[in-house]
């Protein structure tokens, strides 16, 4: 645990805190968050990742396997503005076979903080 | 989302406080609902709706209200506008007095279901780590920890000691709580009893009404991990139904 200026207590873990940490230090930041799954998706709704300026992540949205490509499109929404919402998955049954992590799809908000 | 909403939703969660956020998925508006209340805009200082905030409209307020009882975020239809329902609240948690054996198959079951376990029993070769790996456990007597520990309404409290030097200030600390669950093991014999003693300490019988005992849910649990689920299971009902 770690008390930054604002004075509320922050985890490093904790995405929000991550977010305030790097506000605070004069940094630019984005927020993705899960609103949809199909399927076999590793985490909830909800679930949040924090990605700074520099590509920095704190959080996450699946196993692993979309936070590449949610930090990649997180940097176009801090330089752009405006919020996007990506979609990913596998249409195809035989994906399967080709020993993709997560097997299911998801919907991701990604907006920057502002 | 607002640099603004973010300390506000930081500053609530600190607090203890039920919080949830709904922005619009296409233009990134949003409101702040904070214990099932509106939180004016930060930039019109009012609730009603901006080219950056959402109405509260009864739709919106409901889909908050049922997000928030079954702690989910979730996406809402809002005529041709999709909102998204995120739900912050602070993190559920169990506190468990007595290292007895129910305590250590509810320890770990309650962990499972996504509760902060704190063990408290001032015995030494009671609380020890071995029985309870990866549990908190704090050795002080339950009327000073409990007090330490800020019991909130996110927090469930269970006697199992069986002794009531430990179990009653326990209980006496968590019916002067927002706790959303009070338990306490023992016959009905013997909750008779401590119900008595804890009315000669002044606690009326609409206070005591709160503490569930015998304690867990009656699906004819027999061992002490069977019991933990009973126990488990009340809480759930208390947490999600109630």
């Amino acid at each position: 645990m770690a008390v930054y200026s604002d004075g509320v207590m922050a985890d490093p873990n904790d995405p929000l805190d991550q977010l305030a940490a790097w506000r605070s230090s004069g940094r630019n930041a984005a927020l993705a968050t899960v609103v949809r799954t199909w399927g076999s998706s590793p985490r909830p709704v909800g679930s949040l990742l924090a990605i700074s300026d520099r590509g920095e992540m704190e959080g996450s949205v699946s196993g692993g396997c979309v936070e590449a490509a949610v930090v990649e499109a997180a940097l176009e929404v801090i330089r752009g503005g405006s919020p996007q919402l990506l979609e990913f998955g596998v249409s195809d049954e035989s994906a399967w076979s080709v020993g993709l992590t997560c097997g299911g799809q998801l919907e991701v908000f990604v907006e920057k903080v502002e | 989302m607002k640099s603004a909403t973010l300390e506000r939703l930081r500053a609530a969660r600190a607090e203890k406080k039920l919080t949830a956020l709904v922005t619009d998925l296409e233009s990134g508006a949003e409101r702040l609902f904070i214990d099932g209340e509106v939180i004016d805009d930060e930039t019109t200082g009012t609730s009603a709706p901006s080219h950056h905030s959402i109405a509260a409209t009864d739709g919106v307020v409901a889909a908050v209200a049922e997000a928030c009882r079954k702690d989910t975020s979730r996406v809402i239809e809002d005529g041709s506008r999709r909102l998204l329902v995120r739900v912050f609240h602070p993190p559920k948690r169990l506190l468990v007095i007595g290292a007895v054996h129910i305590a250590q198959s509810l320890a770990v079951m309650a962990r499972e279901a996504g509760y902060a376990v704190v063990l408290i029993d001032p015995r030494d070769s009671w609380a020890t780590p071995e029985r309870f790996p990866n549990t908190e456990i704090d050795r002080r007597w339950p009327e000073e920890s409990l007090a330490d520990l800020a019991i909130d309404r996110r927090t469930a409290v269970v006697t199992l000691s069986h002794d009531p030097k430990l179990d009653e200030p326990a209980l006496s600390a968590a019916l002067a709580s927002d706790a959303f669950y009070v338990g306490a093991l023992g016959s009905r014999r013997t909750h008779a009893r401590r119900l008595d003693r804890l009315r000669e300490n002044g606690f009326d019988d609409e206070q005591l009404s709160r503490i569930r005992g015998p304690v867990g849910l009656d699906i004819g649990a027999v061992s002490p991990a069977e019991i933990a689920v009973s126990i488990l299971a009340e809480i759930t009902q208390q947490l999600r139904v109630a």
